[in-house]
């Protein structure tokens, strides 16, 4: 059903898609007024009737349906588009809509007309002049596959100078020649050929259903061509599943790596940590909320505003803890853990009552939207800048510790704490200050995980458990260790997951590591030093 | 981590012993009300959706005093707080009725708090009113189900994917618990009788608040890439569905190419994500906050007052509570008593209208008859509904799609038995 609607819909809108110049003045009035009614079936017989009607301004109009901006006003039965500057105009007349009427109201689509609205407006803009738009519609019709399309497909590769747009194409054609019935043998084998180039799991759905059917040279080409692909992708599977562990692995170490600081460097027990994560990613939500309201075009920049706010915050609460919680309770570890639990949950129930229970909505900057291919990897941009950004808070912190006075003096207080405080170091406030640093960091690693996670208020509690598996796996006091550590574990997590399930993976992880643990007790890395308290 | 879920324990122990002091002083002052137990967690993992049950529970009492009361009495909310702890929910219960006497209790939202304050509401023979759909598979004399049945949500939503977007490929993914997994039995053995061969259906779990869906979206792409159409049937619960859509966005997977249909996603749960890349995606209800009746304008209309908020969505389970309430009342008013005996069996047969231009009966298998609407998500963060069943479902305990459960049936009317067995005609399973 659909797919006869489609074809019709498309034959017809090739027809005034190449002879626009003759049907100018057209009464669409007719033709629109299935939009008037919310019933899925008249817009799609007023989509169909419209492009039979063959005027110049109906792709405008199905495009304004693509992108949501068609209206329709019952009282006035005028349909309106809205343009993208926000302007209105009558469909019908192609005038300016002074006033928009109080009952205007968006046309509806479903799933089902979004397909032929995709696939209608992919074969008008065939001969398009941007080279982009020529793109996108050559990958609209490879969806649709619909073989009303190939008389405009086959002028559009005879006219293409975009050798990139020319592959995708006459991939185009391929995928429409595989589908059809009444193609010959030897067009067939030749959309096999082409479908083999583009080797990805599209062309391999294509493939698989010839491989499928009757028997003949087609059937075998086709068979082949799927095996050769399907040989290579689960080859790049393997390099794909490597790269989801390390960006997973850069959540875990973003969590830890804090962690590593106050339970590695200066040995508390931090259930609160968490909670430093959750506050980071609810200073991101206000700085968008206010980025929102006041200053709505630095929202692409929030989140490097919220970076150093949210370290900041977190910081400054991180030393507020130590101050007045933590520095009582030094050398009481289950103390010090019963203390910060209690913290934990009073900082959760104090988020919910001033934020409320419900997520918060934290929106993803346009670069960290979306993903893009390369070579046989399908990479999430957003996965890749918290890739990028785990890395820089790593580096910097080593940097930190490596050649700064202050990294100097923790340093000296980690290695051997009473030797520091006889050489004059005031080992009080570099606890308070090593405190503050490692709550900083969970606070931007909350910056980064807002993009990926829930802001709510249960959003600590998910990682505090991963981040001290990281930090004991790797080496208590060692941020090498915290590195190899969340890497690691990432990694094993994403080759488990496809065979145990994530449930089965996650146990046999924790199993492995309490194994790993009995062999070697103090992590990947143990802290070498002749005074290590506690 | 027992360690930690003990100190959890202590913890909340502890504020609700303060709450519970408070409550009795209050207590002693008014004899002459009617007290509603309302039990929902207002802390902890489930605060985030039991919170505004709460709210509107306090709403329908509130409305319920102005309009006179019940019995000539006024109604009193009696607010316990569980604490999304399983064990807690059966103490509070057992607080509300032996403690505080009241006449009923609204409240729970997972299955295994439900089945957790079973055996108090049977001991202590009080009324349970339980608001959000579930696995089926129950049929209790002390509870009352207001929310859908498998067959009012679950099996409508796959039969208009089979028929309207011709899906012949299914992924059945869910959180890892009683829900998704017996709703995904029920849905696989359908699927099977429907003639769907066992290697087109992927059946998927993943634990509570998973995060990292990479892995699991990329294998849905490739299960979806075998040149049949194909949907994913979503169980997945609560938390873990924002960085789930936010995965499916990334991905590059639109409605048009794998849809997702979700059971447990509404317009409360999409109040947090950033609802453009999922325009399109699908969910089942048997409510919508967009569906425009004069009812449902009026309840938004008193609900973002009450809440002083005029952007409070509302959702499915609190169309639940509202029918379910405004049944307890109408029963209570047909017994002219709150004794519980008296109220369960008045309340067989009582009708109310819903929030969607329908009537709900209450059924003797003690679930009630439900409209079921297909939405799909809009860019709004509301759902446009483009396909409803053409009446009322009747809500079945028991599945007719297990093997175990499909000569069973509830009847609290005639037969006094939850597990009836058509076949051999007895009481008590198979």
């Amino acid at each position: 059903m659909r797919i006869v609607f489609s074809r019709v819909c498309l034959c017809l809108a090739l027809l005034f898609a190449l002879t626009p110049a003759l049907a100018a003045d057209i009464d669409l009035k007719p033709a629109l007024s299935g939009f008037l009614s919310a019933s899925f079936s008249s817009t799609e017989k007023s989509i169909e009737a419209l492009a039979r009607s063959g005027a110049a301004q109906a792709p405008a109009i199905i495009e304004a349906l693509q992108d949501e901006r068609l209206y329709y006003s019952g009282a006035s039965g005028t349909v309106i588009v809205k343009a993208r500057s926000g302007a209105l105009r009558d469909a019908a007349t192609d005038a300016p809509v002074a006033q928009a009427p109080a009952d205007m109201k968006p046309v509806r689509l479903n799933n089902r007309l979004r397909r032929a609205v995709d696939a209608a407006v992919g074969a008008l803009t065939l001969m398009s002049s941007n080279p982009a738009r020529r793109r996108e519609a050559a990958d609209a019709v490879f969806k649709s596959r619909d073989s009303a399309t190939l008389p405009t497909l086959d002028a559009a590769i005879g006219k293409e100078t975009d050798a990139a747009v020319l592959t995708v194409l006459e991939q185009a054609r391929a995928s429409i020649y595989l589908a059809k019935s009444d193609a010959t043998d030897a067009q067939k084998i030749e959309a096999i050929g082409v479908l083999r180039a583009r080797g990805d799991q599209d062309s391999l759905a294509l493939l698989s259903a010839a491989a499928s059917g009757p028997d003949g040279i087609v059937r075998t080409a086709a068979q082949s061509a799927a095996s050769s692909i399907e040989t290579r992708l689960a080859l790049w599977n393997n390099v794909q599943n490597v790269w989801y562990g390390l960006s997973l692995g850069s959540v875990l170490l973003l969590a830890a790596i804090g962690l590593a600081i106050t339970f590695g460097v200066m040995g508390v027990i931090n259930m609160a940590h968490g909670e430093m994560v959750m506050l980071g990613a609810y200073t991101t939500f206000v700085v968008q909320e206010y980025a929102r309201t006041k200053w709505p075009e630095m929202f692409d920049y929030s989140l490097f505003i919220a970076i150093p706010l949210a370290f900041l915050f977190t910081g400054l609460v991180g030393v507020a803890i130590e101050r007045s919680i933590i520095r009582f309770l030094y050398g009481r570890p289950l103390e010090t853990l019963l203390a910060t639990f209690g913290l934990s949950l009073v900082l959760q129930q104090a988020v919910r009552t001033v934020f409320g229970a419900n997520n918060r909505e934290v929106g993803a900057p346009g670069f960290m939207s979306g993903s893009f291919h390369l070579a046989g990897l399908e990479i999430t941009s957003g996965r890749m800048w918290i890739i990028a950004f785990a890395l820089s808070v790593f580096a910097a912190l080593q940097l930190l510790l490596r050649f700064t006075s202050f990294g100097l003096r923790m340093r000296a207080v980690t290695q051997n704490r009473r030797m520091a405080a006889s050489m004059g170091i005031d080992t009080n406030r570099i606890d308070a200050l090593a405190f503050g640093l490692g709550s900083g960091i969970a606070g931007m690693a909350g910056v980064a995980l807002s993009q990926i996670d829930n802001v709510s208020p249960n959003l600590g509690q998910s990682y505090i458990i991963d981040s001290f598996m990281v930090v004991v796996f790797g080496g208590v006091g060692n941020l090498w260790g915290t590195l190899l550590g969340a890497a690691t574990l990432g990694v094993a997590n994403k080759f488990l997951e496809p065979f145990a399930g994530a449930v089965l993976g996650k146990i046999v992880l924790l199993v492995f590591i309490i194994l790993f643990i009995q062999k070697r007790p103090r992590g990947l890395f143990a802290l070498k030093g002749r005074a290590v308290e506690a | 981590m027992s360690f930690t879920r003990r100190n959890m324990l202590h913890a909340a122990g502890m504020a609700v012993g303060g709450a519970l002091a408070l409550s009795a002083f209050g207590a002693s002052a008014a004899e002459d009300t009617i007290k509603v137990g309302i039990l929902h967690s207002l802390s902890g993992t489930m605060a985030i959706s039991e919170t505004t049950l709460k709210d509107v529970m306090l709403m329908l009492i509130d409305e319920q005093n102005k309009k006179g009361g019940l019995l000539g009495k006024k109604l009193e909310a009696v607010v316990v707080d569980p604490a999304s702890n399983w064990p807690l929910f059966a103490e509070k219960a057992r607080e509300l009725i032996a403690k505080d006497k009241v006449a009923a209790v609204f409240g729970c939202w997972t299955s295994v708090s439900r089945k957790s304050v079973l055996p108090v509401f049977k001991e202590l023979n009080n009324i349970l009113f339980y608001p959000v759909q579930y696995e089926g598979e129950e049929s209790e004399r002390n509870v009352f189900y207001t929310g859908a049945a498998p067959n009012q949500q679950a099996i409508p939503a796959v039969d208009y994917l089979a028929k309207e977007e011709k899906v012949q490929r299914w992924v059945l993914a869910g959180t890892d618990y009683v829900y998704p997994r017996t709703t995904n039995k029920i849905l696989e053995a359908y699927l099977k009788a429907k003639g769907v061969k066992s290697e087109d259906i992927m059946i998927n779990y993943t634990p509570f608040g998973h995060s990292d869906w990479q892995t699991i979206v990329a294998d849905i792409k490739k299960f979806g890439s075998a040149g049949k159409k194909t949907a994913v049937v979503s169980t997945i619960n609560g938390d873990a569905n924002v960085p789930f859509y936010k995965e499916l966005g990334n991905q590059g997977i639109k409605a048009t190419d794998i849809p997702v249909v979700a059971f447990s996603v509404g317009e409360e749960e999409l109040a947090g994500i950033d609802t453009r890349p999922l325009v399109g995606h699908l969910a089942a209800w048997n409510y919508f906050m967009s569906i425009d009746t004069p009812e449902n304008k009026e309840f938004i209309q008193k609900w973002q007052a009450f809440t002083k908020n005029p952007k409070r969505v509302t959702n499915d389970p609190m169309e639940a509570h509202y029918i379910g309430f405004n049944m307890w009342v109408k029963a209570v008013q047909k017994a002219g008593t709150i004794d519980q005996d008296k109220v369960i069996d008045a309340i067989v047969g009582v009708k109310q209208a819903n929030l969607t231009g329908g009537v709900a009966e209450m059924l003797p298998n003690h679930h009630i008859t439900k409209p079921v609407f297909i939405g799909e998500i809009r860019a709004d963060g509301q759902f446009d509904v483009v396909w409803k069943t053409d009446g009322l479902v009747p809500g079945d305990a028991w599945s007719k799609y297990l093997e175990g459960s499909k000569d069973l049936i509830g009847d609290w009317k005639d037969r006094k038995c939850g597990n009836w067995n058509v076949k051999t005609g007895k009481c008590g399973g198979a």
